[in-house]
């Protein structure tokens, strides 16, 4: 079964050489870029909010809307989210790797549409080759007079500044970027009063748009909103990259039309489970997604909108796929732990009860859980995301914190029996059976 | 004379109306209401406020850690979450960083709420150590506190704890327990935000975050003392307050402080007759709660060893201890000889800038009265005319800096020398967006945040001004014409000559659309000793000598002496001559105070009779006839007046050491036994007598401050000064020209006497150095941190050397009275050579 690709065609018409400009503008390279600047400020916005192009950045927000939001205040800028750090994502990596020109296209673009001239792509800092590969793209653009002083030809300005971060996944969140950016700890901002919109960075107007949400816009403009939303779902238009991992016999990034389902994806896209194994839970969305299980979600679309009815979200496009063997009570502790380990510290439920929540889990999987431990863990998630809700209801800055709670809703909707049996066990019974067998 | 009830009036307004301060110029009508429902009762708010606040001030309460009322809030601790009906249903938000809304509907108490609050009270709690019995903080901490009245109790953390090695000093007088700290960045902030020394900052993330110094960069700031009262836990403390008491021993009353003349507001806390430690008391008016470190720590003098506790007198050419009657007896013989002989031209009284305005009123009674004579002076040879300083026409208030359009600073490093003003200048220009204009001969603590900085060549002040007027700095005359400029104006430079600020004030005056003045000067209570006629041409109340109103203070005085008398450089010029034969000293150390101390030492050798009231001997007293014990800070009631004005209370709460008196009773016990009585009772009766005979004064009793005037009554109440001075513009001597030109300026710890006697802050003066540019001490040979000899016409010295781009080439700065310096004069033209070359 083939889908239409959008951000991949060039890649997978072109493997060796999608990334030079010879090869991108021999396919049509940097067409939309000088026909955005025949475009007003208006048309632009227009065009992207009727094509329905939603954030890939994990938020979901519709794009064109958000540029409509950017505050008149002058100069604004534009910052191009690829820090990437969400647990099983890896789709920006390889847009930025194998395609950086698309990417470039869709700043200008962007730039041209916010009256920005000065963009900056915040590039994950574990990302060397990507990062190597923009700033190349960037240099030749600057060279070939498509950046810089009077793009192509024509009056507008635009400079683009590539930058690195160091090692911090709170930073892929807008605010800690921007505080990133500016030489500041890496911490979210208040909202409000800091929406980026309108006080961003250095406290202008920012549009911040992730890598995979720009370097739609160039086939956008193209092909024209209609042909865009054709493809996928008509709610949740366009394509979408997946990063599927976990017990799956082919991993890796595919650009999907929204609106598959989850066993199609897993079973005839990815090859389903290795050794037949039954699947245990899915993590439909980044690390910081609830839960799905097979009984329940396994026919459901992969919208945006079903996902969010089910109680989660498509988040970054990370799937996780955990098999019968995988003990569910470790796999918690895994994540909470990656998000405790993460924190910024800024506030009190987050840097406190995440640690206390990885610390309590750890004590069940290694064999010193109490029977009030699930219910306690409970509490303490419930102070950081009261109610247990979804979306949450957040004690925190930002949605870190309740981040850390997801697989624990797990826990107690699908996995309490496992739960208990750690605790009556003392200790993990799949690695009891493993140790027996 | 204006009715007692028109001043209670006009005094409950003291910013707006009391000497029409900027706070009315700007016109501001009162701020717009919006209407929000608070747990189901509707209020009116002013448009704009925080939840927090404009909860707070309806009555209902909010817990807060992280939050402070003069910080930005960073809605870090989350303890202030409340639920906010929006849009979609109810959304939990921190109170402290929204703004109220029309129609907003708040609950601070429902289940979601109470769910939330608690949960951040049992995270807090979760690595919190439970030492309380042993924390400096227990019994006033917000933590323990919130903890019994909104915690679980019982905690469920049974992991170990979070550990960090136990306190670490992170200044010379603060330490830092970070188990303890609840990472509010209520530290952080400060020293960001306030002082700008953004030298504590958080390092690391996550469960880990702690609160630290830079490596190799201790936490020295000048304000670091706040840290220690705004943390709402132990986490900082005190290094001198440490274990030494528990709050429910102590005692409190506020005061004022009175090292500048700023007169931030504090509390004074004892346990056992000591006085342990001050507290910034918020104050809208003068320090917003803040206190420099020499206002907090700078109190140990009081319970010194060295302490004077009894009456000297000289015999057998030693100082030897006697009793008042036998001291004060043979005081007032020897006035009774000279006066019958040579009549008042021939005493000088010198001081009375550090007491209380009573006591700078008996001071001055008991010198019109009792010596006949208008020779006295509570400046010291450093300060502007004293008409310019008590009775300035447009004196400004401290608040008119918040809302000005430009502030013009041409006078000391604020920071060195009035650093609660320095504070909120600062936070005027960083904060409040004000332009800021810094003048000085060097780099000052203001800089980074001045929009624009003028530097000269010590002396060079005058020609510099005669720059401006003539239209060769365009941005800056632009700057002044704005509607409304504080010019703060004092004495940059001893080079400068008082004159300088004086000519700064008349032409400032004339540029801009609405000026005020706020002068400056040395020793915390000048302005009161001024307003009590401590100076040659002065009488109290500001009358000037030959004016009408002095005919109340003839009812009551008897007919004052009417020749204006000598000031403090005549007087010791006139000791040294002879003129003078009789010298009282009420706090002062000339050999130690005056800019050029070569006068000081001349007049000390030479004086044939000396009397001094100290608390201390010192380089001054130590050669006088009879020397007697005064009060001190805190050991005695009085009002003060600061340099916008404002007359405050000060209060009694620690015993006098031994049988020290306060000035006003010696003075008044005095005057008995030299047959002329002055009448002083006691402190609140002479405050009385003052509000009856001083006519700026009318109308100021201690219950008026007591009951009505919390913040301070700001004299002259509108109409009653009885003198205005209008600034003139006066002309410098040529400035000195040579290759290198001497700038001698204050330092906030220095070797003054006070800090002299304090052991927590005496450590910190910088000692003899010397700061040349780096170019100059290429010239000299000079290496940083290796000795210079520095060389005026009027004294030299060995300095160490600091190499230092702050001062420009051709200047070399030498910070005044240091431990180990040795006096420079006020000569610009200075040599410099290394030592041992
Ligand atoms: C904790 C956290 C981490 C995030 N990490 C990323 C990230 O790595 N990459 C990204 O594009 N967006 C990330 N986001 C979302 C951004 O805040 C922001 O919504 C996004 O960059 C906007 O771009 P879009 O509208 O094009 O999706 C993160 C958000 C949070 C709360
Ligand atoms: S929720 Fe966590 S990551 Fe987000 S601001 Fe708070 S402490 Fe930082
Ligand atoms: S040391 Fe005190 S003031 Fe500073 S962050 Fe910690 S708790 Fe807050
Ligand atoms: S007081 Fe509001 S978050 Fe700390």
């Amino acid at each position: 079964m083939t889908y239409p690709l959008v951000v991949t065609r060039r890649m997978t018409d072109h493997p060796a050489d999608s990334h030079t400009l010879e090869r991108y503008e021999a396919t049509s390279g940097y067409e939309q870029a000088r026909r955005a600047l025949t475009m007003t400020r208006d048309e632009l916005v227009e065009e992207i909010k009727t094509s329905g192009l939603l954030g890939r950045g994990g938020a979901a927000f519709s794009a064109g809307l958000k540029w409509s939001f950017l505050a008149p205040a002058r100069p604004s800028y534009l910052v191009i989210n690829g820090d990437e750090s969400e647990p099983g994502t890896f789709k920006d990596r390889q847009l930025l790797e194998r395609d950086p020109h698309q990417m470039l296209e869709g700043v200008i673009i962007t730039a041209i549409a916010n009256e920005v001239h000065h963009a900056f792509i915040y590039i994950r800092g574990e990302y060397p080759k990507p990062a190597r590969r923009v700033q190349t793209a960037v240099d030749e653009a600057y060279a070939r007079g498509y950046l810089g002083k009077g793009i192509f030809g024509s009056d507008y300005d635009l400079e683009v500044t590539v930058h690195l971060g160091a090692g911090a996944y709170i930073c892929g969140e807008e605010t800690a970027l921007i505080n990133s950016l500016e030489g500041l700890r890496g911490e979210p901002r208040l909202k409000p009063p800091y929406f980026p919109a309108a006080k961003g960075l250095y406290m202008q107007p920012t549009i911040v748009n992730n890598v995979e949400t720009v370097s739609n816009l160039p086939h956008i403009l193209a092909m024209g909103s209609e042909e865009f939303i054709e493809i996928g779902h008509p709610l949740d238009t366009g394509t979408f990259m997946i990063s599927i991992s976990g017990h799956v016999n082919k991993p890796g990034n595919y650009e999907l039309p929204h609106g598959l389902t989850w066993r199609h994806l897993i079973y005839d896209i990815a090859g389903g489970v290795p050794g037949g194994r039954e699947i245990k839970a899915i993590v439909p969305g980044g690390a910081s997604a609830p839960w799905f299980i097979p009984e329940i979600h396994l026919e459901d679309q992969i919208t945006k909108d079903v996902c969010a009815e089910a109680g989660s979200m498509l988040g970054s496009g990370a799937v996780i796929v955990m098999d019968e063997t995988t003990c569910m009570v470790r796999a918690a502790e895994r994540i909470v732990r990656f998000f405790a380990h993460e924190s910024c510290g800024q506030c009190t439920p987050c840097r406190e009860g995440t640690t206390w929540m990885e610390m309590i889990l750890r004590r069940i999987e290694e064999g010193q859980g109490r029977a009030v431990d699930l219910d306690l863990l409970l509490d303490v998630s419930d102070g950081i995301s009261v109610g247990l809700a979804w979306p949450p209801k957040m004690t925190t800055i930002c949605p870190l914190g309740p981040s850390a709670v997801s697989p624990v809703l797990a826990l107690r909707d699908y996995f309490r029996d496992e739960v208990d049996e750690h605790v009556k066990m003392a200790g993990c019974p799949l690695k009891k059976v493993e140790a027996h067998a | 004379m204006p009715g007692p009830c028109q001043i209670a009036v006009s005094c409950r307004h003291v910013a707006c109306t009391a000497s029409g301060g900027l706070g009315v110029a700007m016109g501001e009508a009162g701020p717009e209401h919006v209407t929000i429902t608070i747990d189901g009762v509707s209020h009116e708010v002013p448009a704009g406020a925080l939840v927090i606040k404009a909860a707070q001030d309806r009555g209902t309460y909010i817990p807060r850690f992280c939050w402070h009322e003069r910080m930005n809030p960073v809605g870090m601790c989350r303890m202030c979450l409340v639920e906010v009906q929006g849009p979609r249903g109810p959304m939990l938000v921190t109170a402290c960083t929204n703004n109220v809304a029309d129609g907003m509907v708040v609950d601070t108490r429902g289940p979601t709420v109470k769910k939330a609050q608690e949960a951040v009270l049992e995270f807090l709690l979760a690595n919190h150590p439970l030492d309380c019995p042993v924390c400096d903080k227990g019994g006033e901490c917000p933590l323990q506190d919130q903890a019994f009245s909104h915690g679980p109790g019982e905690s469920r953390f049974v992991e170990i704890k979070r550990n960090f090695a136990k306190p670490i000093p992170i200044s010379d007088l603060v330490l830092l327990d970070r188990e303890r700290c609840i990472l509010c960045a209520r530290c952080t902030r400060f020293s960001d935000e306030i002082s700008g020394d953004p030298l504590i900052e958080f390092k690391s993330r996550a469960n880990v975050t702690e609160v630290n110094t830079f490596p190799d960069l201790p936490f020295s700031s000048y304000f670091s003392g706040n840290t220690i009262q705004i943390c709402p836990v132990g986490a900082l403390t005190s290094a001198q307050y440490r274990f030494r008491a528990r709050p429910w021993d102590l005692q409190m009353v506020e005061s004022s402080g009175m090292h500048d003349t700023a007169h931030p507001r504090l509390s004074v806390q004892v346990s056992q007759n000591e006085v342990l430690r001050l507290v910034g008391v918020d104050n809208d008016a003068t320090n917003h709660g803040w206190l420099s470190d020499k206002d907090r720590f700078g109190f140990q003098y009081l319970t010194s060893e060295e302490r004077l506790t009894m009456p000297l007198v000289r015999q057998d050419g030693q100082l030897v201890e006697t009793t008042w009657a036998e001291a004060l007896d043979r005081v007032a013989e020897r006035i009774g000889l000279i006066r019958d002989e040579d009549g008042g031209e021939v005493f000088a009284v010198i001081g009375g800038g550090h007491g209380t305005n009573e006591d700078a009123y008996a001071i001055s009674k008991f010198a019109r009265v009792v010596l006949e004579t208008n020779n006295v002076d509570a400046r010291l040879d450093d300060a502007l005319s004293s008409h310019f300083l008590a009775a300035t026409a447009d004196r400004g208030l401290i608040a008119d800096i918040d809302g000005a359009d430009t502030i013009l600073l041409w006078g000391p490093d604020l920071k060195e020398e009035h650093p609660t003003l320095y504070l909120r200048v600062r936070r005027a220009a960083q904060e409040l967006g004000v332009r800021l204009v810094v003048i000085h001969p060097r780099a000052t603590g203001l800089d980074d945040r001045a929009s624009m900085k003028l530097t000269y060549r010590p002396g060079g002040g005058f020609a510099l001004l005669d720059e401006v007027a003539d239209g060769k700095h365009p941005e800056l005359r632009q700057a002044l014409s704005a509607d409304r400029v504080v010019a703060i104006v004092g004495q940059a430079s001893f080079a400068d000559g008082p004159q300088l600020a004086e000519s700064v004030a008349a032409y400032v005056r004339n540029k801009a659309g609405s000026a005020r003045i706020l002068p400056l000067a040395r020793r915390g209570n000048i302005f009161g000793a001024l307003d009590m006629g401590l100076a040659p041409d002065l009488l109290p109340g500001r009358v000037a000598p030959d004016h009408a109103g002095r005919a109340a203070l003839a009812e009551s005085w008897g007919e004052p002496p009417a020749a204006r008398g000598k000031d403090t450089r005549a007087m010791l010029e006139g000791i040294d001559s002879g003129e003078i034969r009789f010298l009282l000293l009420v706090g002062a150390d000339p050999v130690r105070d005056v800019p050029d101390p070569r006068r000081a030492l001349l007049a000390m050798d030479s004086a044939e009779y000396v009397v001094s009231i100290d608390l201390f001997l010192n380089d001054s007293n130590r050669e006088a006839d009879v020397v007697l014990p005064a009060a001190g800070f805190a050991e005695k009631d009085g009002t003060v007046t600061n340099l916008e004005g404002r007359v405050q209370k000060v209060n009694v709460i620690a015993p006098i050491p031994g049988q020290g008196r306060p000035d006003w009773a010696i003075l008044d016990d005095l005057a008995e036994r030299a047959g002329r009585p002055i009448g002083l009772a006691n402190a609140e009766s002479i405050a009385k007598e003052i509000s009856e005979v001083a006519p700026a004064y009318t109308g100021i009793t201690w219950d008026h401050l007591e009951w009505e005037a919390r913040d301070g009554a700001v004299v002259p109440l509108s109409g009653s000064q009885p003198l205005s001075h209008i600034p003139v513009a006066l002309k410098g001597d040529n400035a000195p020209t040579a290759p290198l030109l001497l700038h001698v300026g204050r330092t906030l710890y220095d070797d003054g006497v006070m800090l002299r006697h304090s052991p927590s802050l005496r450590p910190l003066a910088r000692g003899a150095v010397v700061h040349l540019n780096p170019e100059d001490a290429k010239k000299a040979g000079a290496q940083d941190g290796h000795p210079v000899r520095v060389v005026t016409s009027h004294g030299e010295g060995e300095f160490s050397a600091i190499l230092d781009e702050g001062t420009p080439e051709g200047v070399v700065y030498v910070p005044f009275n240091q431990p180990g310096g040795a006096p420079l004069g006020t000569d610009a033209v200075v040599r410099v050579t290394a030592v041992g070359r």
